[in-house]
């Protein structure tokens, strides 16, 4: 069934022999406005901006040459330069999974650079904030269109300093400085996963570009290395993509200012663990295998706890992430069942990419009309104050919850119909997921739009300017069309088929599928619980103690809690020890050597009388014992 | 014979190397190294008429060359003490110690 | 035969001498033992082929080196002995351990070596004779170290009158700073002799003035000081007493002049 992965086509010339370009501009952006500093701060955003829709225009012209070849000639190839020297050559793919990242990242990418112009318009370090947003965007490029893992593993730790700076942007808030650094140190836990990951293929393989794995690795094939293998990259993808266990930093990472939130947070680079499974899923992910449904059990863990936590945060933006971590957790689900869910996921991704960034950068709308608060329990009855950002989070509100006929709808959909069809056990939790999703997003709704207003004294909502709304607009439409369009008709599943594979039996999409109708039930209770609990009566503008469970909730599931017990006390323990071990053992050691040093030679230099006939006398009793050994030896 | 010869050179020896570590005064026990020097001499001639070789005569001329040198040398710096310190034993001069 | 009754005669009189050097208090006795056996070793030298060696152990050793030895001990006292109270404790026992033990293991190693008879040196100084061959070796084959020794020799007695030179602190007194002195001092005149007025002529009998006292200066200090100590005062009371007064006299001076070129030494 893999078999059907097209080979792949050496290219040169061409909008994609020049794919290049796409990293480029963005990195030369990243570079001139962190170079020339403070000469470019009059109009270094517009440079940001520029550098980024530059690239998507690359993207999408490289995107309409690329449907411009038969289907099995859709896997292009792009030698840039040798890399390592006899080891790695650097070069780009450009094939449909690899374009359809590069839009996604370029085209969201450019829409939130623009968003940004307004929201980051008060703050004076907005130059710095766009060449970061630059670099990310170039980073995050190189890791989708590499043709190889060493390209890839480049762009992974480019999107890490990345997401570490923009974290940390506001650097003088300790909580802010904190988050960046549990961001990167929890990222460096899958770091090590991909990196011990990468030398295992290549001390098997012997290359580490996915054509040379392509020609190596039968399909299907699987033994104990490839499991190793695949187990490994799940660590790395968790990383990335904030799955169990490494979800703490994703929640923290809200500290970012929001723009970051949406685009690194939401839309791409958390999405880049699906994309490490999804590229490699022919070669270590085979159907079936246990590394597959690893990522599959993985994915449904996520989902549930992702929910569970998102009901229960009064930060917008936590809740938010809570929801990421829930979506990214269907996104793996999906990509744990093979080809059959490849397309699901990508899609719901894509789809994703949408309605999460419109919601974040509606929740950044909010925030920047009502002072930068971030607790719902002191917003309520905004929806009068800001019609667009309303309609527009309404709509991506709408598309996650899976309302028929939007984006999330089809996408969401297709992954659960898929996953109750593959693996039943975690279908039906999807099913439980998404019923929780519709209870955690109608709260939010109803916590900030509707209701009482629970407004600080100095708050006065307005809406925000339009170089925020249109962004918004655009993305709200996205969310609305994009899923059926991608969905029906199989249409992104065929294009995706020479890249990932195609499964045995095309799916076909059924509005009235029992799954499908289980879930659109268990989200309307959901919906129903969250407006009796927090639409029809007055919420409190105080967080009430709550329940264990709610507790449970808003401690993220007590990960932290966990962390801290399993991994961090443990490693001062072991740091107290060695220190102790240091201080008495090995300073001991040393301390007392000198010393006993120190004081056998205060006695022996009382040897030293200053009496040269002493000396002589040990001089000749020396002697005397010598002739008598040399005696004893019979040399004499 | 040549025994004999030697014996007496190990006991003018033991007594040189017994004077200089008993006695104090630093221009005796300067004596008593000549004296050792001396043993030294005899037992290089001794073996010079053993084994017919006139190479032992040859070392013990220079040894007494060198003897010579080092009683010029020894006792300036015998004179040098005692003109500071007033007193030629060598148990006086203790002050490089511990 | 002669061999053997010369060998013995000196090995006595060498040993013995040896032991009366390192035994003996004074250093002036040690030093003529030291001699006695060098001149023993030297007879010993010629009797064993090796008459240049004796010549230049009796004009090296006995001759400049004994010289050499007796004129550093008068410039140190020759009149000063050792006390035989061993300070060091334990030093005594061990040099005698160390000695004696020495001196077993050299005889027994000598003891063990069967000697074949000696070989001689008539065939070692051949036609040349024996001065001839010994210049021959030492201006041929050794002729290096012969130069090297020069170089020795040199450098010993430059370093000897580098250490024995002192460094002068004050100027030179000049005859005139040398009378103005006198005439500042006590008595400009010079020191009465022993002799005035003397009922004799020994040089430590003190002499009289004109109105019969005694002259109390006109002993040298030393010599009064030696008489005291070894009682030979002179029969007279009153000449003893001043003999006794020029003593003790002595004494209290010679700590201020050690303090003086203590002071000097310092500065």
């Amino acid at each position: 069934m893999e078999s059907q992965i097209a080979e792949i086509v050496q290219h040169t010339g061409g909008v994609i022999g020049n794919a290049w370009l796409m990293i480029a501009f963005p990195l030369v952006g990243a570079f001139i406005l962190l170079v020339f500093n403070r000469f470019t701060d009059r109009w270094g955003h517009l440079l940001g901006v520029a550098m980024s829709l530059a690239s998507f225009v690359v993207a999408v012209l490289a995107f309409f040459e690329l449907l411009g070849f038969g289907e099995e000639e859709r896997r292009r190839a792009v030698h840039l330069y040798e890399f390592i020297p006899g080891m790695v050559d650097m070069g780009l793919l450009i094939d449909p999974l690899s374009i359809c990242f590069a839009l996604l990242i370029t085209g969201v990418g450019s829409l939130i650079h623009i968003y940004s112009i307004g929201y980051m318009a008060h703050d004076e370090h907005r130059r710095r904030f766009f060449s970061y947003l630059n670099l990310f965007v170039a980073a995050m490029l190189l890791l989708v269109l590499a043709d190889n893992y060493v390209g890839l593993f480049i762009g992974w730790e480019g999107v890490g300093l990345a997401s570490y700076l923009l974290i940390g942007f506001w650097q003088f808030k300790p909580s802010a400085a904190t988050a960046a650094k549990k961001a990167f140190v929890v990222n460096r836990v899958g770091d090590f996963g991909l990196l011990v990951g990468m030398f295992i293929i290549w001390t098997t393989f012997g290359t580490l570009t996915f054509q040379g794995l392509g020609e190596q690795i039968t399909p299907g094939q699987t033994n104990g290395t490839m499991l190793a293998i695949g187990l490994l990259l799940l660590l790395g993808a968790c990383g990335k993509s904030a799955q169990l266990p490494l979800q703490s930093w994703l929640l923290d990472a809200m500290e970012g200012p929001t723009p970051v939130s949406a685009l690194i947070h939401a839309a791409t680079m958390v999405t880049a663990g699906v994309y490490l499974v999804v590229r490699s899923g022919a070669f270590f992910f085979p159907e079936g295998s246990g590394a597959a449904l690893a990522v599959a059990i993985v994915g449904a863990a996520t989902l549930l706890a992702g929910a569970i936590i998102g009901c229960a945060k009064d930060d917008i933006k936590k809740g938010l992430a809570g929801s990421t971590m829930s979506q990214i957790g269907y996104m793996m689900l999906g990509a744990g069942l093979g080809p059959a869910g490849y397309a699901f996921a990508i899609g719901h991704l894509i789809t994703h990419g949408f309605f999460k960034a419109d919601m974040f950068l509606g929740a950044g709308s909010v925030m920047h009309g009502m002072n930068d608060e971030v607790d719902m329990r002191k917003y309520g009855g905004l929806r009068k104050y800001m019609p667009i950002t309303f309609a527009t989070f309404f709509i991506g509100y709408l598309a996650i919850i899976g309302f028929p006929l939007l984006s999330g709808y089809f996408t969401k959909d297709g992954i659960i119909e898929t996953a109750v069809h593959h693996q039943p056990v975690l279908g039906w939790l999807a099913v439980l997921g998404a019923g929780i999703t519709g209870f955690y997003m109608s709260r939010m709704i109803f916590m900030t739009f509707f209701g009482e207003k629970r407004w600080a004294d100095d708050a006065h909502p307005h809406e925000s300017p339009a170089v925020m709304t249109v962004p918004l607009m655009i993305l709200s439409l996205g969310s609305i069309v994009l899923g059926g369009y991608l969905i029906l008709s199989n249409r992104l599943l065929l294009f995706l088929a020479p890249a990932v594979g195609r499964p045995e039996a095309l799916p076909e999409f059924h509005f009235t599928s029992t799954p499908g109708l289980a879930t659109l039930a268990l989200v309307a209770v959901g919906a129903i619980i969250a407006w009796m609990k927090y639409g029809r009566v007055e919420v409190p503008s105080v967080q009430p103690r709550g329940s264990f469970l709610t507790t449970f909730a808003r401690r993220d599931l007590y990960g932290d809690a966990l962390n801290e017990s399993l991994f961090m006390r443990p490693g001062q323990w072991l740091t107290r020890i060695a220190v102790f071990f240091d201080n008495r053992g090995i300073d001991g050691l040393v301390n007392g050597l000198a010393a006993g040093i120190g004081g056998s030679s205060g006695r022996l230099r009382r040897l030293q009388t200053g009496f040269a006939r002493t000396y002589a006398l040990s001089i000749f009793i020396g002697a005397a014992l010598l002739t008598g050994a040399l005696l004893l030896v019979g040399n004499i | 014979m040549t025994t004999h010869y030697l014996v007496l050179s190990g006991l003018l020896f033991a007594i040189g190397a017994f004077g200089v570590l008993i006695r104090r005064n630093a221009i005796v026990v300067f004596m008593c190294v000549e004296l050792m020097l001396n043993a030294c001499n005899l037992a290089f001639v001794t073996f010079s008429r053993q084994v017919g070789n006139l190479e032992g005569q040859i070392i013990a001329f220079f040894v007494m060359v060198v003897a010579a040198a080092e009683v010029v040398v020894g006792l300036a710096i015998i004179v040098t003490i005692f003109r500071t310190r007033r007193s030629a034993s060598v148990d006086d001069a203790n002050l490089l110690k511990y | 035969m002669g061999e053997t009754i010369t060998f013995w005669v000196l090995a006595v009189v060498s040993v013995g001498a040896a032991l009366g050097m390192v035994f003996n208090r004074k250093a002036v006795y040690s030093a003529l033992m030291l001699g006695t056996v060098m001149l023993c070793l030297a007879v010993l030298y010629a009797v064993q082929e090796a008459p240049f060696l004796a010549a230049v152990q009796i004009i090296v050793y006995t001759g400049a080196i004994m010289m050499l030895f007796l004129f550093v001990l008068m410039l140190v006292g020759v009149d000063s002995s050792d006390s035989f109270v061993e300070t060091l404790k334990g030093q005594r026992f061990w040099a005698f351990i160390a000695g004696a033990g020495f001196l077993a293991l050299i005889v027994l190693a000598i003891g063990n070596v069967v000697f074949a008879p000696q070989a001689g040196l008539a065939q070692a100084t051949g036609t040349g004779g024996y001065v001839r061959s010994i210049a021959l070796l030492l201006f041929t084959k050794y002729v290096f170290a012969f130069e090297i020794t020069s170089a020795l020799l040199i450098t010993a007695a430059l370093g000897a009158m580098v250490l024995a030179h002192r460094e002068k602190v004050t100027e030179k007194a000049t005859q005139k700073d040398l009378s103005r002195a006198r005439f500042l001092g006590d008595r400009p005149s010079p020191l009465p002799g022993p002799g005035t007025y003397a009922r004799n002529n020994a040089i430590d009998m003190p002499a009289l003035l004109p109105d019969g006292s005694v002259a109390e200066s006109s002993v040298n200090r030393y010599l009064a000081r030696y008489d005291v100590e070894h009682d030979h005062l002179p029969k007279d009371p009153k000449l003893a007493e001043a003999l006794k007064a020029t003593a003790e006299a002595d004494e209290a001076p010679t700590e201020a002049e050690q303090d003086a070129e203590s002071n000097e030494v310092t500065k």
